[in-house]
């Protein structure tokens, strides 16, 4: 019955023949931002990549603002851009729910995988994008991660991941459990081969990514005010019956608690990883001379 | 007697009826046998009825009871010389995890087990089998030490999940899962899983990243407890029941679903109504994945959990 599990093909995850359109943008000329309520022009808001320019609120950026927000412009190639969910358990209403996601996103999935630039230095970089789903790991966010973390393998590049996610995926039950298995397995091939992974928790990270690939960086970042955590606010109240610190699962509260290497605000974001990753090419490099 | 549960009613009214008349007929000059025979062979249809028909609401229920057999119970009756092991080393010892070393048949191994309380007391002393990151840290801690003397690791997977707290969240629970996980990968000793009552998302998994894993009968193992994903869902935690059947969560369901590799018979009715019995079905499994897995060379090991855990749901 062991082996009956290798020789089973399940088709659980297809890809279609055609590719979808790209992301469509959101074009209000006035945004106001949440936090301080001050109303701008959306484009002077883009411009610092959608930080409010009075109070330093972080908006949530699409995977696609994200990913120009770090890579080089044209240095970004995409993988697997066609993989796509299927039903495994027949949930009802879920293909519909996908259809409409990638209706509004214009996204095949609630994450985007490539290859990248940082001033010149190659990365695979996986940014999940909360408006598709909440981002919640299914067995194509699971698996699409994997590809890439074996990517950075066959390439030999750091793997940078900007997570966030409502958690596992419900309508897939116990498969997108696994994922969180899935994606840590391939995380332990890539720090046996020694090649960094930088993860950045953004808005919100919780449930079952927190508690797999998104604590496993060699270095653990997160935007200001990003929500971590493992089990909601709510659920704990109701445990423990007492008042939460208002602060609680902030990046900053983790930040104290042990939990994260450095809160980095969005416009050090690039320069902060590219330090990173000349530091480990420069000891990579004299690692090799060493041996030689 | 066991405690019984509501499907179980009409079992128990005919069992109830049968030692009636058993007790008239022991002082009274009448003889009833025919009819005795007769409503026992009838409680044997009942019985098949609803125990080979069980739903998934009715496993789950069984997965819950009160009087299921815990990691301890089957340590006892699957391993000699046992010596538990406490202690994270970092901060505390957490009851909610039991581990240790024992021999299995001669072969020296490490057993990890998600404990819950047999009792309301040892509910609150073991935090009702909801583990604490410094229960995932103590049992990777035993983990590296069975990898580094070259044991094979057996655990049992028993838990509502990982405890939501204030506490928890500030010692990194998050964290401490996503490390077993991880870490779990890397080891080159065979490892096998059991779920022997509830898997209750992360925080059995961090307990199940092994080369093997099975399932008791009338275990669950889930994404969300039913009642979870029914509030989730369809904002009404009433319709668990609805949402157990709808998350597929029972043993053959993740057999089905390639999650697992062999479901473990129960004893009719649930393992409660006979732990010895059980341990030997559990036993009989062990030893042969025990027997298989010995076989492999460390990379073969290694390898193939790498495998496994690539290729689910795709």
């Amino acid at each position: 019955m062991f082996k009956d599990l290798f020789s089973k093909k399940r088709k659980y995850a297809t890809i279609p023949s055609e590719r979808t359109q790209p992301t469509k943008m959101n074009d209000g000329v006035m945004t106001k931002c949440p936090t301080c309520k001050t109303i701008m022009y959306s484009r002077e808001l883009k411009k610092h990549d959608y930080v409010c320019t009075k109070c330093d609120h972080h908006f949530r950026l699409t995977a696609r603002d994200r990913i120009n927000s770090v890579i080089d412009v044209g240095s970004f190639e995409e993988l697997d851009v066609s993989l796509l969910s299927g039903n495994p358990l027949d949930f009802p209403d879920y293909e519909d729910k996908l259809a409409s996601d990638q209706q509004k996103t214009g996204l095949n999935e609630a994450i985007i995988t490539g290859r990248g630039q940082m001033e010149g230095l190659p990365v695979v970089i996986g940014v999940m994008d909360p408006r598709f789903r909440m981002a919640s790991m299914g067995t194509v966010v699971g698996e699409k991660i994997k590809r890439a973390i074996e990517t950075a393998l066959e390439d030999r590049v750091p793997f940078i991941m900007f997570s966030a996610s409502g958690g596992a995926r419900m309508q897939e039950g116990v498969l997108s459990l696994m994922q969180m298995a899935k994606t840590s397995v391939a995380l332990q091939r890539l720090d046996e081969e020694q090649l960094p992974f930088i993860s950045i928790m953004t808005h919100p990270t919780t449930g079952g990514v927190s508690a797999s690939f998104a604590s496993l960086g060699d270095y653990n970042f997160a935007e200001p005010r990003a929500l971590i955590g493992f089990a909601g606010r709510r659920i704990i109240e109701q445990t423990i019956r007492e008042e939460l610190p208002e602060d609680f699962q902030t990046a900053e509260f983790l930040l104290e608690h042990g939990q994260l290497d450095k809160v980095i605000h969005r416009s050090e974001m690039k320069s902060t990883l590219t330090t990173i990753l000349k530091m480990h090419q420069a000891s990579h490099q004299r690692g090799g001379e060493l041996s030689s | 007697m066991t405690h019984k549960l509501p499907f179980e009613k009409p079992v128990v009214e005919l069992q109830n009826k049968i030692d009636e008349l058993k007790n008239f007929t022991q002082d009274k000059d009448i003889n009833l046998e025919e009819e005795i025979a007769h409503l026992e062979g009838r409680l044997q249809q009942v019985e098949s009825q609803i125990y080979d028909n069980l739903k998934p609401w009715e496993r789950v229920q069984i997965a819950r009871h009160a009087e299921r057999p815990t990691t301890l119970d089957y340590i006892e009756h699957l391993f000699t010389d046992f010596i538990e092991l406490h202690g994270d080393r970092y901060y505390g010892d957490d009851d909610a995890i039991v581990g240790g070393i024992a021999f299995y048949k001669g072969q020296p191994v490490t057993i990890i087990g998600h404990q819950r309380g047999r009792n309301t007391k040892e509910n609150i002393q073991r935090n009702f089998g909801m583990p604490h990151p410094e229960g995932y840290r103590k049992a990777l801690r035993l983990m590296h030490q069975a990898n580094k003397f070259n044991r094979p690791i057996i655990t049992l997977i028993d838990t509502k999940g990982a405890f939501p707290g204030k506490a928890a969240e500030e010692r990194g629970q998050s964290e401490a899962i996503a490390r077993n996980l991880l870490e779990m990968a890397s080891f080159t000793v065979p490892s096998i899983g059991i779920v022997i009552g509830e898997g209750g998302s992360g925080g059995a998994l961090a307990l199940g990243v092994v080369n093997r894993m099975f399932m008791l009968e009338n275990s669950t193992y889930s994404v969300i407890s039913p009642e979870g994903a029914a509030a989730i869902l369809w904002k009404d935690a009433t319709q668990a029941q609805r949402a157990a059947e709808t998350m597929k969560i029972t043993a053959p369901d993740l057999y089905e679903l390639g999650v697992i590799e062999g479901v473990i018979r129960e004893v009719r009715g649930g393992a409660h109504h006979n732990v010895k019995q059980q341990a030997e079905y559990i036993d009989s499994v062990l030893k042969q994945q025990m027997d298989e897995l010995t076989q492999l060379s460390k990379e073969e090991i290694r390898n193939q959990r790498y495998e496994k855990f690539s290729k689910i749901g795709m």
